[in-house]
């Protein structure tokens, strides 16, 4: 009764044919960043020292470390999200928990996504005009900051919608039954329960900020800036710095002499450090997840 | 039989857009009643329960027109939302445990009215978790979560926490409607016993629910009364209209 007929053979034939195919494409995934790791590792190996990370860039940056870039990096990053994470986690709460359908929000809406969506290069055009022109910020941090924030900004507030969206809407009507009023209800359950992916997605943003070469490089970054070796407070707001994406772009390209594994390890500082802070977002992720309260 | 009108309703229209649900119904509701309501799905009966608290404000699309008074008071002039909505505890067809402890569920209204000192909400929430017939079960882990709570026992916790603002009238939405009859049996007795100090209004998809418990009995209908009356007249052998003994009775169709 249960004997395989030719009809049933071709079927399962094709269905483990199709498994082996679709699984093919998921796994090659692993391939690529494989590849860029072990590659990088590898051309780098001769220049990773604690000592690369530390040090200033020597002989016309063709020697040395990357200690300006480094600093400089964290003090984008750190100071774009200070400004974008507060901003788009309060405008996603009202877009999700306050807003009602109506032109005006409809056009908020538009506006975020269409952020969203604008190319990095003019971003950083935007940035030159707004920041370094009309605000009078000049090329520096600030400025930088402020234009990498813009570029977070839709990002921040998509991904902090969705945190939000996820918590069930039972839960509100439930507060909004007993008297609670609309902020005491986000307060105490909807914030709380939606904190992780939150967090998350601001995390995320960490990388995009570091990456990014253009909307620096149009508003505060610069080719080389003398600072301490070692020294965590090298800069000043209204100072122009160093960043690790656009120094990997100098040393590769306007430099000539360059030992060749200097921007291979500079790679593997800026590559590193994103890993680390994604390794994070997904620890704390999944920290959360397993006290999840319903 | 109480008699004094607790909840008066004239001609009380419900759209949502264009569509409307509740055609202009009118009824009194009496102090210390057990209001029974029955109907089949989408007539309405969950949409009249949030016009009389009010939570019909958070759904932007939809309309009412008509008036509703508690204790006399215009309910859709209302200027304190949180007062009125207070005064009236909602228990929803599904159980909610907030995802808070146990304690914090009760203990949450009381708090978002600006009650803080600890000995006041101690009291509250020892109190109403025993009138929901709860206390026995959880007195002894009231720091975990509501939400891990059996769906019976979520349901008893609503209840609870419909209680913990200390409301006149209490409003129950098809409660028994997830949870096994052992706890339905349960949370009964509780409604006869909170009878002596509220307003209830019992929703409910299970006739003879109604019929134990009401003192009085609405058939509503695609957002009509079809017919009010005692319960006995409504459960008995002839009911004023033909519908309501044919729903009663299992033979609508
Ligand atoms: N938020 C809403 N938006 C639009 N229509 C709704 C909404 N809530 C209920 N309705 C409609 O109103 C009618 C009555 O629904 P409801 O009050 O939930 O009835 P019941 O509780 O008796 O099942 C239904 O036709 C339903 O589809
Ligand atoms: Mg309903």
């Amino acid at each position: 009764m249960f004997a395989e007929t030719p009809f049933v053979r071709d079927k399962r034939r094709s269905e483990t044919t199709a498994k082996w195919v679709f699984f093919a494409m998921a796994g090659s995934m692993i391939l690529p960043l494989l590849l860029i790791v072990v590659f990088l590792f590898v051309k780098a190996a001769p220049s990773l020292r604690v000592d690369f990370l530390l040090d200033i860039p020597r002989r016309g940056m063709t020697e040395g470390g990357i200690w300006p870039a480094f600093v400089g990096t964290i003090y984008l990053v750190f100071i774009s999200l200070a400004v974008s994470a507060p901003i788009g986690i309060l405008a996603a709460v009202y877009l999700n928990e306050y807003a009602r359908d109506n032109w005006l929000n409809r056009l908020i809406n538009l506006a975020v996504i269409n952020l969203a969506g604008v190319p990095s290069i003019v971003h950083a055009l935007f940035g030159l005009g707004a920041f370094v022109y009309a605000a009078r910020f000049g090329y520096s941090i600030l400025s930088a900051s402020l234009t990498l924030a813009i570029m977070t900004l839709p990002v921040i507030i998509a991904s902090t919608r969705e945190a939000l969206a996820s918590v069930p809407m039972s839960f509100r009507e439930a507060c909004w039954n007993v008297g609670a009023t609309r902020w005491q209800t986000i307060r105490s359950v909807v914030l709380p329960n939606s904190i992780s992916g939150i967090l998350t997605g601001v995390i995320l943003q960490v990388s995009r900020a570091a990456g990014e070469t253009a909307p620096i490089m149009f508003t505060g970054a610069v080719f080389f800036k003398a600072v301490q070796k070692g020294d965590l407070f090298a800069y000043n707001l209204n100072e122009q710095c160093m960043a690790l994406s656009m120094h990997l772009y100098t040393i590769s390209t306007q430099v000539p002499g360059v030992r060749e594994s200097v921007p291979f390890a500079t790679a593997v500082v800026l590559l590193g450090s994103v890993l680390l802070v994604n390794a994070a977002a997904i620890a704390l992720r999944a920290h959360m997840r397993a006290r999840k309260k319903w | 039989m109480p008699s004094e009108t607790h909840i008066e309703i004239r001609d009380l229209r419900l759209a949502y857009g264009t569509r409307e649900v509740l055609h202009g119904i009118s009824l009194d509701i009496r102090r210390n009643e057990i209001f029974g309501v029955i109907g089949p799905a989408q007539s309405g009966k969950t949409s009249l329960l949030r016009c009389i608290n009010r939570t019909i404000d958070f759904s932007p699309e939809a309309s009412v027109a008509g008036t509703i008074t508690v204790d006399g008071e215009d309910v859709r002039g209302a200027k304190d939302l949180y007062a009125l909505r207070r005064k009236i505890g909602m228990v929803a067809p599904l159980p909610v445990g907030l995802p808070l402890s146990i304690y914090d569920n009760v203990a949450f209204a009381p708090r978002c009215a600006g009650m803080n000192r600890k000995a006041d909400i101690d009291a509250i929430v020892e109190q109403c978790l025993r009138q929901a017939a709860l206390w026995d079960e959880v007195k002894d882990r009231l720091d975990s979560l509501g939400t891990k709570l059996s769906g019976g026992q979520q349901q008893r916790l609503t209840i609870a926490r419909a209680l913990s603002h200390q409301p006149e009238i209490l409003c129950l939405d098809e409660f028994s409607i997830a949870i096994d009859p052992v706890t339905t049996m349960r949370i009964e007795d509780v409604l006869k016993d909170l009878r002596k100090n509220m307003t209830i209004i019992l929703v409910t998809n299970l006739t003879q629910q109604a019929r134990r418990l009401a003192d009085r009995t609405m058939f509503l209908w695609n957002g009509e009364i079809i017919e009010l009356g005692p319960s006995d007249t409504i459960f008995g052998n002839s009911p004023r209209d033909r519908r309501t003994y044919e729903y009663v009775n299992g033979l609508f169709g």
